[in-house]
């Protein structure tokens, strides 16, 4: 009873902080921000599975972030044309008679909804069957996400006609029939973020103290060494990878209405560096310092850079190698030592990363 | 024949061939030692019978093939092993190991939720390998001695039939050589033990059988009487130091 108190508490911290001391002492503008940043904090909990406890350095998410983003803004572009309309920019560029066939499904809203966080979960699984049974990891693997979002990213900006290309889709005016310009229905889509963050890190909670998370901890400190007990950890790597790709879906097709706008500058390969940096800062191995950490981040981002712009870059590249350097296990760490000086007969709850090796 | 059957094994690295052409049969319920002097293949053997290291020959487990097969199908045939240097999950507790272990055969239900109670085979394994009392300490805070059993637990647990141990007592105190010795008397009741081992006491005591190997072949095969009474076995030992660990 006590074990299930103690995570059940911090829920309703969460809730408290999330639904009622954010609406009251934010203003709108602030609101909107932080629901932007809650977003990232659904994928950097994806990422702290993948990588703190899969030990999968995801250096892509932004892909499946984009597709998650793009399904959500391709439905939110028709919707705001209505029906058997083509979207503003189709008819700007004017070189297309009629929609492609590929954007047609989304004018379905179960869809297109479903879309979001399934095409990325599908993607994951194909793409995760072929690297994992090929035993690809560590940097490869890392090198091999990125080259990924950048792909993805390339392609979008080529297809100018039917992706809107470097603008992206912008200007997205409602959201399921209610008028994102309405401070109300923007407060709403705040609701909606935080609580599929909660919903994520519930998931999430429940993956990790599951058996299926102390074996995902054991494939990340020993791959080879799992293999003699029988398991083929390219199974338990899939999991988690695809787990944490639908997370970035969900977060991208939030990421739409809590902006206005999806593009490939928001889902490449420096968006997918600044994921995972939020994750390092906040500590990758534990539930709540990659969301954290990923808030962090992204508030002290848009602090910076409102005041001296040119000094974010360095504070990121910064950011990004002093928890790697001096606390591996990220603020979370901190937090950990501290709670344990304070009773000595604590468990380890968050295992952080050590290697196994398999050497005869 | 059931049991371990190994025939005309080789292993070649870059052209250095590390098991050279091995006939080796260890019945069901043999406790069945390995020596020879650092560099034999003995390691080698093992990790071609586990399909860690590729080879050519024929080794059958009972009715299957093992080469050629995959290192997590094999172990699931009932053919466990240890590693020269304790290899366990360090930042797992004793428990979590010894459950993992246990569990390649769950469902996904099963996986999805948390463990309720420690499961009544990872309970008895703990007591066998003497870990009941440290099952919450993490893995990696063990006693290099401890973490031989704990690896052993998990080849207890996963139910395996034939235990490969790669020098199990290398680097333990005189107390836990006799406690292990006493543990592979226990484990050979119903499962078929393996051990490459380097300490001729240890050898001498707790041995039903033993192979002699020596640059990738085979060069004895017997009782431990037999073979120590063997001239080619004490030709090779003669440069070499017996006592080693
Ligand atoms: N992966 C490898 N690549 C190349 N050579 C290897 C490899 N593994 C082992 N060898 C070589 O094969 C030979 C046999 O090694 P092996 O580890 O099987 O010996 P061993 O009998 O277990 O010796 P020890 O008693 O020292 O453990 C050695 O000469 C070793 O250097
Ligand atoms: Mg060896």
């Amino acid at each position: 009873m006590r074990l299930l108190r103690k995570p059940v508490t911090g829920f309703a911290i969460g809730a408290v902080l999330l639904f009622g001391v954010a609406p009251l002492a934010l203003g709108d503008f602030r609101l909107d921000l932080l629901a932007k940043y809650l977003c990232f904090a659904i994928v950097a909990v994806g990422i702290g599975l993948a990588w703190g406890r899969g030990g999968m350095l995801t250096l892509g998410q932004g892909f499946f972030f984009g597709l998650g983003g793009y399904a959500m803004a391709m439905h939110l572009k028709l919707a705001d044309a209505g029906p058997g309309q083509m979207p503003d920019f189709m008819l700007l560029y004017g070189q297309l008679d009629e929609l492609p066939w590929w954007w047609r499904p989304f004018a379905n809203p179960l869809f297109a909804l479903s879309a979001t966080v399934l095409l990325p979960m599908f993607t994951a699984l194909l793409l995760g069957l072929l690297i994992f049974r090929r035993k690809v990891r560590g940097a490869y693997f890392a090198i091999l996400s990125q080259a990924l979002c950048a792909a993805f990213a390339i392609l979008l900006i080529g297809q100018q006609g039917t992706t809107g290309g470097t603008n992206g889709l912008t200007n997205i005016q409602g959201f399921f029939g209610y008028d994102l310009n309405d401070p109300v229905n923007r407060r709403t889509v705040y609701f909606i973020v935080a609580a599929a963050l909660l919903a994520v890190l519930a998931l999430t909670w429940q993956l990790m103290r599951s058996r299926y998370g102390e074996l995902l901890v054991a494939v990340r400190d020993g791959e080879e060494r799992v293999r003699f007990l029988g398991y083929d950890p390219a199974n338990v790597k899939l999991v988690a990878y695809v787990a944490a790709a639908g997370m970035a879906g969900l977060a991208g097709a939030l990421f739409v209405p809590a902006v206005g706008i999806v593009s490939p500058a928001m889902i490449g390969v420096v968006p997918s560096i600044e994921f995972v940096i939020g994750v390092a800062v906040g500590g990758r191995a534990s539930l709540l310092g990659p969301a954290l950490g990923a808030i962090a981040v992204a508030w002290a981002k848009t602090a910076l850079s409102e005041r001296v712009p040119s000094a974010w870059t360095y504070f990121e590249g910064l950011l990004f190698i002093l928890p790697i350097v001096f606390l591996p296990g990220g603020l979370a760490s901190l937090a950990g030592t501290i709670r344990r000086r304070s009773r000595p007969s604590a468990v380890v709850e968050t295992p952080a990363p050590a290697k196994v090796e398999v050497t005869t | 024949m059931s049991g371990l059957s190994v025939r005309d094994l080789r292993v070649v690295f870059d052209g250095f061939v590390a098991v050279d052409g091995v006939d080796l049969d260890v019945p069901r319920g043999d406790v069945r030692f390995i020596i020879g002097p650092n560099g034999a293949g003995k390691t080698t053997m093992v990790d071609a019978i586990t399909g860690l290291a590729r080879a050519t020959g024929r080794v059958t487990w009972g009715d299957h093939d093992l080469l050629g097969r995959k290192v997590h199908r094999i172990a699931r045939l009932g053919v466990g092993r240890t590693f020269q240097t304790a290899t366990v999950f360090e930042e797992l507790t004793v428990l979590q190991n010894l459950d993992i272990a246990a569990g390649w055969s769950r469902g996904p239900l099963t996986l999805l939720r948390k463990r309720k109670a420690v499961p009544a085979e990872v309970e008895n394994a703990m007591e066998t390998v003497r870990l009941s009392a440290v099952r919450d300490r993490l893995a990696g805070t063990l006693a290099h001695g401890q973490k031989q059993w704990l690896e052993i637990g998990m080849l207890l647990v996963q139910n395996a039939e034939l235990f490969l141990l790669d020098e199990p007592v290398a680097g333990m105190s005189h107390d836990e050589r006799d406690a292990t010795g006493e543990l592979l008397g226990r484990l050979s009741e119903n499962h078929t033990v393996v051990v490459i081992e380097h300490d001729m006491d240890f050898l001498r005591r707790f041995a039903r059988t033993v192979t002699v190997m020596h640059a990738g072949r085979k060069l004895a095969e017997g009782s431990v009487a037999e073979v120590q009474a063997n001239p080619k076995v004490q030709e090779v030992y003669l440069g070499h130091a017996v006592q080693e660990a």
